[in-house]
């Protein structure tokens, strides 16, 4: 279970985070949706310890985020981050196999290979791309080689900035369909950010809408069309009028 | 203006030169300690050898030879004015070894190497590669910083030996083409001429400016502000830190091999 409590991150004066608290329970899928630049991937950051918050606390399975062994913490982790972050020095394959390749996962190069491409399909890319590099291949497809990194090791947790934007519809559900799929099979936890509304739906247990810092609204998916929150009907249903100002 | 405030300005200055000084410090530090610990990168080393050691040959070679060959021309025409002509062979070498071999090397690898490292470490930092590298518990500072830096450490020291000799055969080709020194002669003069000290402080002095040229580049590459500005502020930073420093640490091993 990842649990935040009252976490606050400010970038001088931008408050991002004004005291989020959301629970994730182990083996769950949780979606969370709000504005654009309202702190999404900053929240993200913060749990795996690339942002350290101003204050608040992160547990993950009770164990405080931030203190004990950073390896052994950060091996339990997947995550997909909003640009790809694909290593341009490094071929596909040895992008997708990274961890396998070195450190306490590491395996014979061919079978890490294997493995890479084996993932590869599963976002829907063919082996041939394997040997390319990043650059040469589309926003897309950078982003589906970045989706094979974060679930080459099979991780506990795996987060998703965006898995979906840049793809075509066809993709998005095949895309959709792969976290469901980890989550159910692998019994992963999932925490995804999107704006695509159909994959809230397709990907969710629960739902949380993050608007001026905090969780407006958090509940299982089903609960979210009569939720009788303003922000965040005005938000699902894609409103120009409502209790969201359009220029934030 | 107000004294008072005059003072103050002075007093920030200097505090945010030693704080800066400090911070590079530290980071220095923390890249030898990562050197020292597993796990270690071979093929990252292994490319930084070749990126900062081979493909420097060049820049190096090219650098020594026209320096040397113009200082020939100089302490000729120079030594002229006081019928000190012959001295050529030795006031070359010297040169050479001693103060410009080292200097103009590590200024061709400011130039190259931590301009290039500043722009690649700044650009994986702005496009989440560095943050990517931490989640696949990767170190950064020992999968980017440590390999580089060791690279550096090593390759220099072996560039400065090779620019002295080039820079040495550039004086010796222009002394014996159009100078008239005889050839036998003037290779005896800059054997007998040259100490070991000589030769090890052009040696040191390389290890020295290699270690801060990569030093510089990542430090300023892993400090990099956001986006393509970043970046840019980044290299430049790195380029002027790293020349400035070597000129000063230039000058102080001077002092420490020369005039104790
Ligand atoms: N490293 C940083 N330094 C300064 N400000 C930052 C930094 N990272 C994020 N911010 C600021 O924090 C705010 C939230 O950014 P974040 O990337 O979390 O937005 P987001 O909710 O993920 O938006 P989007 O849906 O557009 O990706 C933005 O105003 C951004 O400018
Ligand atoms: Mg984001």
């Amino acid at each position: 279970m990842i649990k935040l409590d009252n976490v606050k991150k400010s970038f001088g004066d931008n408050h991002v985070l004004r005291g989020m608290d959301l629970e994730i329970p182990k083996g769950s899928s949780m979606v969370i949706i709000g504005g654009s630049g309202t702190g999404k991937s900053v929240a993200l950051k913060c749990v795996l310890g690339l942002i350290t918050p101003d204050s608040g606390t992160i547990t993950v399975d009770g164990q405080d985020a931030r203190k004990g062994d950073r390896d052994a913490f950060l091996a339990k982790f997947g995550m997909l981050f909003q640009g790809g972050a694909l290593f341009d020095s490094l071929t596909v394959w040895q992008n997708v196999a990274f961890r396998l390749l070195r450190g306490s996962l590491k395996r014979p190069t061919e079978e890490a290979r294997e493995i890479a491409i084996e993932k590869l399909r599963r976002v829907g890319l063919k082996a041939d791309v394997a040997d390319r590099l990043p650059a040469e291949l589309s926003g897309g497809m950078q982003k589906r080689v970045g989706l094979a990194r974060a679930i080459a090791a099979e991780p506990e947790i795996i987060f998703f900035d965006e898995p979906t934007t840049g793809l075509d519809p066809i993709m998005s559900g095949v895309i959709n369909d792969l976290i469901r799929e980890i989550v159910v099979e692998m019994g992963a936890t999932a925490m995804t950010i999107t704006h695509d509304m159909s994959s809230v739906r397709a990907i969710a247990d629960n739902v949380a809408m993050l608007h001026n810092g905090v969780i407006q609204w958090t509940g299982p998916v089903a609960d979210m069309d009569a939720s009788g929150d303003p922000h965040l009907d005005q938000f699902i249903h894609g409103r120009a009028e409502g209790p969201i100002e359009a220029v934030r | 203006m107000n004294p008072v405030l005059l003072l103050g300005q002075l007093g920030r200055a200097v505090l945010t030169v030693m704080a800066a000084f400090g911070r590079v410090a530290i980071f220095a530090l923390d890249a030898l300690s990562h050197m020292l610990r597993p796990p270690f990168y071979p093929r990252e080393f292994g490319v930084a050898l070749l990126n900062i050691g081979w493909l420097s040959l060049p820049v190096v070679g090219l650098t020594a030879i026209f320096t040397g060959g113009a200082l020939a021309l100089q302490i000729y025409a120079g030594g002229a004015r006081f019928n000190a002509e012959a001295v050529v062979p030795q006031i070359v070498a010297i040169g050479m070894v001693r103060e410009l071999g080292p200097v103009l090397v590590g200024l061709m690898i400011a130039a190259r190497v931590t301009s290039s490292i500043a722009a690649e470490i700044a650009t994986m930092k702005v496009t989440e590669q560095i943050d990517a590298l931490v989640t696949l518990s990767t170190h950064p500072m020992k999968y980017l910083v440590a390999p580089r830096v060791l690279a550096a450490l090593l390759t220099v020291p072996a560039l400065v030996a090779i620019g002295d000799i080039i820079g040495i055969a550039g004086g010796y080709t222009v002394a014996v083409q159009n100078l008239g020194f005889n050839s036998a002669a003037y290779l005896r003069n800059t054997v007998d001429f040259l100490e070991m000290r000589d030769i090890v402080s052009s040696l040191v002095k390389g290890a020295a400016f290699g270690t801060i040229a990569a030093i510089m580049g990542c430090y300023y590459g892993m400090n990099s502000g956001r986006g393509a500005q970043g970046v840019g502020r980044a290299t430049k930073g790195s380029v002027e830190a790293a020349a400035v420093l070597i000129l000063a640490a230039n000058f102080v091993l001077t002092g420490v091999f020369f005039s104790l």
